[in-house]
């Protein structure tokens, strides 16, 4: 189990501090048996989502991401391992719950947009005939009162003829309609937590922008928290309350939207920032080889095998001899905001590091 | 794709429903047409056989023996003439096409649920069960259906229902390798996941998700098993394996006529032709029911 201190250092500052967490993670890890050897996808990550905030998970692909947040709908294929010191959504241990009582919680009071909306809708059936079965799922009604829930939904999503779009086939909607539709349906049961996997990532820039905002408008109007999975740090500026930035596994970095962006503490954070295109408004004293977009070198490492030391070294500029060796905690940089380095804490870079700038 | 610009959200632009794409498409494919009204016909038929036979299919009358059709003699009384025990042909032969339909989509049936079932359990769930699958329909593979078919028949004994039961539980690797590589690929989409998502259990995404997505294939081989089974009836009967006299099965009555054949070749003509019609006429049928349901199958 987990120490006292411990917790208060998962549960980070937030604006109801009293409040029990609506989801408490700690040290969930998720495995996959390969011929090649176990695949440690996720390794023993905490975090926790307080009700009505919006936590982001950043990084790169193949960080675990998505594994992360399929464990907590607990998704994942039966070949996939999921350990958990703890495993909370409304004080419920999820891992301990049968699959049918996870069934029940799936749909009613935890909620899963996906990144493709393409796909995630079932071409044979009507939109209105899909949001329907949800709803009468999860809850005692009729199929007229199922359809009424369906087009007040579809309303609030943004979607102006309600009644014709539900007797449509998801083929005859663009992809930034099946995204509401697809919002629309996580909400009809409205849960308290909604898991976003990357939620505009195959849509077009415009529409990215207008499923964020409907976003923004329906956790405002239905209060529920939002865990948005991305790896589009211009979503995570927008959105985050709490920020977690994962790699190869582990999370690397957490804290407030505005710590993290701030002063980001681990490398893998900073070569994430540099890695955003600036105006060019703010960089009119830089050279032209200066200008060209950031990028951090590399891959992220195999995830097979047990790893010893700081996974990033490789690509870290700042790398030391001890970061092969040393298997670092988190520790805490500010209230709230902890990081994964050996890098010093109060000057932000070690001075070899500085030199090397 | 299309591409929607938010004033575009609330505009009423009503593409064609699949349905009446499909309709639209089923009116021009002339295959579809002429093998679809065939085998209604051939229904129709069936069903009222009672009141479209002239004769009493049993009826043996010895004085009447051999009577040639309509087009030799100009005598209407037997349109098709009569048979060697003096039966009348074209009841026979309209009584027969119960036989044939009622053991082709009998089996198919039988055959289709059997085999979808134990494809879209191995194409979804994966892992060790469609080990066993892909190992059962191995198996399925191996057998010579024919000569099991013959030897069951010889057992029990030809009755419809027998003859129904064998083929059908004979014929449904197709139906299986079919759905199982199709399952494969829709349980990848995303709305499977989602479907878990919102709560739904297994057997519900298997019967409301997966099926409906396999259903077209399921049909499309269904109608081309039927038209298998119809021949394979007729082989039967034919071997004197399968329907016994004094039922009119299509492949009994050519086997019957065997004896006259060199005197009187209409006899094994009309049966055979009949077996000819029905079995392209659903295989046409089938064909176009493809095209029509997944054009993007064909080019």
């Amino acid at each position: 189990m987990i120490s006292p201190d411990m917790d208060s250092k998962t549960l980070t500052q937030s604006t109801n501090a009293s409040e029990r967490p609506l989801l408490q993670v700690s040290g969930l890890s998720v495995d996959l048996a390969l011929p090649a050897g176990a695949l440690h996808a996720v390794q023993s990550i905490d975090f926790s989502v307080k009700a009505g905030e919006t936590f982001c998970i950043v990084g790169e692909s193949g960080c675990g991401k998505t594994m992360t947040s399929l464990a907590l709908m607990r998704l994942l294929p039966r070949s996939a391992k999921i350990t958990a010191n703890r495993l909370e959504f409304e004080g419920q241990d999820l891992l301990k719950l049968s699959e049918k009582q996870m069934a029940e919680l799936r749909g009613d009071r935890l909620g899963m947009i996906f990144q493709d909306p393409m796909t995630s809708l079932n071409p044979v059936y009507t939109i209105g005939n899909q949001m329907e079965e949800v709803y009468l799922r999860h809850r005692k009604a009729s199929r007229k009162e199922a359809r009424e829930r369906a087009e007040y939904m579809l309303q609030r999503v943004g979607i102006m003829s309600p009644a014709l779009r539900m007797q449509q086939f998801p083929h005859q909607l663009s992809g930034g309609l099946r995204q509401r539709v697809m919002i629309a349906m996580t909400l009809m049961c409205e849960p308290r937590l909604i898991i976003a996997d990357e939620p505009t990532t195959a849509l077009d820039v415009t529409v990215q922008v207008q499923i964020l905002q409907l976003l923004i408008k329906l956790q405002k109007e239905f209060g529920m928290a939002i865990i948005l999975i991305t790896h589009n740090l211009g979503i995570v500026a927008r959105m985050a309350d709490r920020l977690a930035v994962m790699y190869a596994g582990k999370i690397v970095e957490t804290g407030t939207g505005l710590d993290v962006f701030r002063h980001p503490r681990h490398p893998y954070t900073k070569g994430l920032l540099s890695c955003i295109p600036t105006h060019a408004s703010q960089r009119q004293n830089e050279s032209i080889a200066d200008r060209r977009l950031g990028s951090i070198p590399g891959l992220v490492p195999s995830l097979i095998g047990e790893i010893k030391g700081c996974s990033f070294r490789n690509r870290c500029q700042w790398a030391q001899p001890d970061c092969a060796s040393t298997n670092l905690d988190l520790r805490e940089a500010s209230t709230g905001h902890s990081y994964r380095c050996l890098i010093d804490a109060k000057s932000g870079i070690s001075p070899t590091a500085e030199a090397a700038l | 794709m299309s591409v929607q610009t938010p004033s575009a959200l609330g505009d009423d632009v009503i593409a064609p429903s699949p349905r009446e794409e499909m309709r639209r498409r089923a009116k021009k494919h002339v295959g579809l047409i002429f093998g679809g009204i065939i085998v209604m016909a051939v229904i129709l038929a069936a069903i009222f056989a009672p009141l479209l036979a002239p004769y009493d299919p049993y009826d043996q009358d010895l004085t009447k023996r051999l009577i040639d059709p309509v087009w030799k003699t100009g005598n209407w009384a037997h349109i098709l003439g009569t048979d060697g025990l003096g039966r009348d042909y074209l009841s026979r032969l309209i009584y027969g096409s119960r036989i044939s339909l009622i053991v082709g989509f009998g089996a198919a049936i039988i055959a289709g649920t059997l085999g979808s079932i134990i494809g879209l359990m191995g194409g979804y769930f994966g892992g060790r069960v469609d080990s066993f699958v892909v190992y059962l329909i191995n198996v399925k593979l191996a057998l010579p259906g024919l000569l099991i078919a013959l030897s069951l028949v010889s057992i029990v004994g030809g009755s419809v229902t027998a003859l129904v039961l064998i083929l059908g539980f004979l014929t449904w690797d197709r139906y299986a390798v079919v759905t199982r590589s199709v399952a494969q690929q829709v349980r990848s989409n995303d709305f499977i996941t989602a479907a878990r998502a919102v709560g739904a259990s297994q057997t519900r995404i298997i019967i409301g998700e997966l099926l409906p997505n396999v259903m077209n294939q399921i049909i499309v081989i269904a109608s081309l098993e039927i038209a298998i089974v119809i021949l394979i009836e007729a082989a039967l009967s034919f071997l004197g394996l399968g329907i016994k006299p004094p039922e009119p099965s299509w492949g009994l009555m050519i086997s019957e006529a065997r004896n006259f054949m060199f005197f009187k070749p209409h006899l094994i003509a009309i049966p055979g032709f009949a077996i000819f019609l029905l079995v392209i006429a659903i295989n046409m049928a089938g064909d176009g029911l493809r095209d029509v349901t997944a054009p993007e199958g064909r080019n």
